[in-house]
């Protein structure tokens, strides 16, 4: 039987609460992984480990997180027309005025909330 | 030249775990930097231990290939002090290994005694850090730290 959206969102929060650090309280659907809850990118690589067990699910590269994107979407450290829109597509609810101005690929992750993270494990598991 | 924190493996079985152990000597000057006339090993280099032997069994599992670099502690708990003349022990066994790099959790014992529990997670860096550059040769895994699984096998009598 596929999880509810709760159940979801309670074992992100756990998961993330053991890979950051940070208190239970912290952890906020809106919250950005990077600038609310402070994960460096080795935390990201951390996180889908501790999600693949704890749903015991396989995350393919590049599948969840943004910064996982194929190096043909990068260029210099910029996003290309086609890296923009591949993070648009995976990032639907994200405010993207700063990237479009920079196309900077170290903001990315800046982007990337906990919602994000739930509702990729919705659609993965259901 | 690099410092080899861990003397020999005992066991090691491919992309699932490894033990090594290390003898600790009065003779070592990094035992008396802690406490004065109370030489200790520093939990540091029981990390220290931890990562080397883990490392080599990360980058072992893709036959060194990959950059491993320690990348994230993710815990370390410690049971007891270790003394001179003890003999540790590093048990580490892979949780997860992927393209990107791998998560492994270890134990240090000495004799029966839990000395420790650590969870350490590696990183492939040329999978990892997009854009930047590393010099083309594996400068993580060198003979020092390949010649210490290849004595292991050699005395194990397994081909390498």
């Amino acid at each position: 039987m596929a999880l509810s959206h709760d159940e979801i969102y309670a074992k992100v929060k756990e998961v993330l609460v053991d890979a950051l650090g940070v208190d239970d309280d912290e952890v906020k659907p809106e919250s950005s992984l990077k600038g609310d809850l402070g994960a460096e990118s080795i935390d990201f690589l951390d996180i889908s480990f501790r999600l693949e067990k704890s749903f015991n699910i396989k995350i393919p590269r590049g599948e969840l997180f943004p910064e996982g994107l194929d190096a043909s979407f990068v260029q210099d450290g910029k996003l290309t027309d086609a890296g923009l829109a591949e993070v648009r597509r995976r990032l639907p609810h994200a405010d993207f005025s700063e990237l479009e101005k920079t196309r900077d690929v170290s903001l990315v992750p800046n982007l990337f909330a906990v919602r994000d993270i739930v509702e990729y494990l919705e659609r993965k598991t259901a | 030249m690099r410092w080899i924190w861990i003397d020999k493996f005992t066991e090691f079985t491919s992309k699932t775990s490894a033990t090594a152990i290390k003898t600790v000597t009065l003779a070592e000057e990094h035992l008396h930097d802690l406490y004065p006339a109370f030489p200790i090993v520093p939990h540091s280099l029981i990390v220290e231990g931890m990562a080397q032997t883990a490392g080599i069994l990360v980058g072992e599992a893709r036959n060194f290939r990959e950059k491993v670099i320690l990348a994230k502690i993710g815990r370390a708990t410690f049971h007891r002090l270790v003394r001179p003349g003890e003999t540790i022990q590093f048990q580490a066994r892979i949780d997860q290994l992927s393209e990107h790099g791998a998560s492994v959790s270890g134990s240090v014992t000495s004799g029966e005694q839990t000395v420790a529990d650590i969870e350490l997670m590696f990183s492939h860096i040329d999978q990892n850090m997009a854009g930047l550059k590393f010099p083309e040769h594996n400068f993580v895994f060198t003979e020092q730290f390949t010649d210490l699984l290849q004595s292991y096998r050699a005395a194990a009598n397994i081909s390498i």
